[in-house]
């Protein structure tokens, strides 16, 4: 499974569990727009480590957390190579 | 006006126009000095203990100036507090009247006291009753399981932090954190007494409306947790606001998150506070590193002390609470010194924040009890016992997680239908503390473990700082 793939698995089934609506992700996609709130990320971002093994922004002290949804996608992309 | 020591916050309003806004208004402080928000009742809340349960911090605001001085006791309810809680709560305050506003929710454990309602909008009242007393604050805490503690401050520490200095003309206040909680209450004493206008936040505004109302409003000095920064970062909107004074409190702040505001806001102060509900304020760090200098702890710093013992942060100020009300536990040791349960750990020339004795997790300023989480999880049918932990997290500083032994733990399922079988097992132990708990108590992750390290205490061996 893809990257992309499996991040918008995981944000679909955390908007199941937290009974949010998910906006369709596209790549320029606000995040804060998605649908998710500050509780959703945080769990998707546990979800993701546990998926692909990496969780890049606890990893590097520098990493900024994205805006948009393609920008999050990419920092998973880039970590996990 | 009577002469009381310190003056009231309605003595303190000025001739300045000056406002407090919402998303849905503003409200102008000057007003209030010869107006009312409680319909011209505030005779009847005279030496009584008053608890303020307003929905919106705007009205608990007003609610606030209007009775400081003239209630015996002002109980202030943080939001989401749960309803099962207010009857001891009402009983322990001895509550004999109520603030709401048009959007409190009923309730029955207010039954027996005066109701009296917060229009928010300020009517003339020439004829108020003046402050002829040194009102006592009560704060909730949000760090125990079950009934919250109730926190007993006096005006003269809430405000000790600042009181005397004088801010710019131009400075705006807002803040991201509720003025309900300690940290939030902070900034709006600043800002009352500072003379400064302030900017709340409103339930249920998206953050990149609110970051654009802070910014057409002016916002100069802006408070928030780790957490509501994290958030805010997140918003194309940042670009709408540009501080000079950035605050940060209620969670520890590490390194990442001070880096990351100092480059977005090259021109600004970025400073995080150390307080507690009940230590009161006890220091803020402005040199833009996590953690704080060591020395802070060898000298009293304006009659603040502090001391490391067992690896916890001790602190004796005139700032902290005075005592718990309804509770036998002590606030303060015999020396005066209040532990805070914060754990910290020297590095060289300085302190580090090693999270909460006793495992208590902070999720964006909420804490959680391990215990709590464990115990729900331990009622499923399939579950023998469980470990709950929390687990650092870039978006709200932490996470809970949880690790499971189940009861057939010595059977290893077939390989064909194995991990379907675990993944359905994970999904219903999730769905039972969906059922049960907060959404920010139930784990983000579950791990089944064949067993788990039990200390010769005979307890479970729990990890932490």
């Amino acid at each position: 499974m893809s990257v992309k793939l499996t991040i918008t698995r995981q944000m679909e089934e955390i908007a199941r569990e937290h009974g949010k609506i998910l906006a369709p992700l596209r790549d320029d996609l606000v995040l804060l727009d998605s649908g998710l709130d500050s509780l959703g990320f945080a769990v998707l971002v546990a979800r993701l480590e546990d998926k692909l093994g990496v969780d890049p922004f606890t990893a590097s002290e520098e990493a900024v957390f994205p805006v948009t949804f393609g920008d999050f996608v990419k920092v998973y992309e880039n970590g996990a190579h | 006006m009577a002469r009381i020591e310190p003056p009231s916050l309605r003595q303190c309003l000025g001739p300045a126009e000056r406002f407090l806004y919402d998303r849905h208004a503003r409200a102008c402080l000057c007003e209030l000095q010869a107006g009312t928000v409680l319909g011209g009742r505030l005779a009847e809340l005279a030496d009584k203990s008053v608890l303020v349960a307003t929905a919106s911090q705007l009205t608990t605001a007003l609610a606030l100036i209007e009775l400081d001085g003239v209630a015996r006791r002002l109980t202030i309810l943080p939001p989401d507090s749960d309803p099962d809680h207010l009857a001891a709560i009402v009983g322990d305050a001895g509550i004999e009247a109520v603030v709401l506003d048009r959007a409190s929710p009923a309730s029955a454990a207010f039954a027996g006291t005066r109701q009296v309602v917060c229009t928010g909008e300020i009517a003339p009242a020439p004829q108020l009753p003046e402050p002829a007393r040194v009102t006592e604050w009560v704060m909730l805490t949000s760090g125990t399981t079950g009934v919250p503690k109730m926190v007993v401050h006096g005006v003269a520490g809430l405000t000790a932090a600042f009181r005397g200095r004088t801010l710019d003309s131009d400075v705006v206040w807002g803040t991201f954190y509720d003025i309900r909680r300690y940290g939030g209450l902070q900034i709006f004493l600043r800002a009352v007494l500072g003379g400064t206008s302030l900017v709340l936040s409103s339930a249920g505004e998206p953050i990149a409306a609110h970051l654009e109302r802070l910014g057409d409003n002016g916002v100069t000095h802006l408070l928030g947790t780790p957490t509501h920064w994290r958030r805010a970062l997140m918003s194309p909107a940042i670009a709408a606001i540009a501080p000079r004074y950035v605050r940060l409190s209620g969670e520890i702040a590490d390194q990442a998150i001070l880096d990351n505001l100092r480059k977005t806001f090259p021109q600004a102060v970025v400073s995080h506070a150390y307080a507690s509900t009940e230590a009161g304020v006890a220091f803020e760090v402005r040199d833009g590193l996590a953690g704080f200098p060591a020395e802070f702890v060898e000298r009293a710093r304006d009659g603040v002390e502090m001391k490391v013992r067992d690896g916890s942060l001790r602190i004796r100020s005139p700032r902290a609470a005075a005592r718990y009300l309804g509770a036998d536990a002590a606030l303060a040791d015999r020396d005066g010194f209040v532990d805070t349960g914060d754990m910290v750990e020297l590095r060289g020339e300085r302190y580090l924040f090693a999270g909460r004795r006793g495992g208590i997790i902070n999720i964006g300023g909420l804490k959680v009890h391990p215990e709590e989480v464990e115990a729900v999880i331990n009622r499923h049918p399939r579950v023998r016992m469980s470990l709950v932990r929390g687990k650092k997290n870039p978006v709200t500083g932490a996470i809970v997680i949880a690790d499971v032994v189940l009861k057939e733990a010595g059977h290893k399922p077939a390989a064909d239908d194995g991990a379907g079988e675990i993944d359905r097992v994970k999904g219903d132990i999730l769905q039972f503390c969906r059922d049960v708990l907060p959404r920010h108590k139930v784990p983000a992750a579950i791990s089944i473990v064949p067993a788990l390290d039990v200390a010769a205490t005979g307890k479970l061996a729990r990890h932490h700082g």
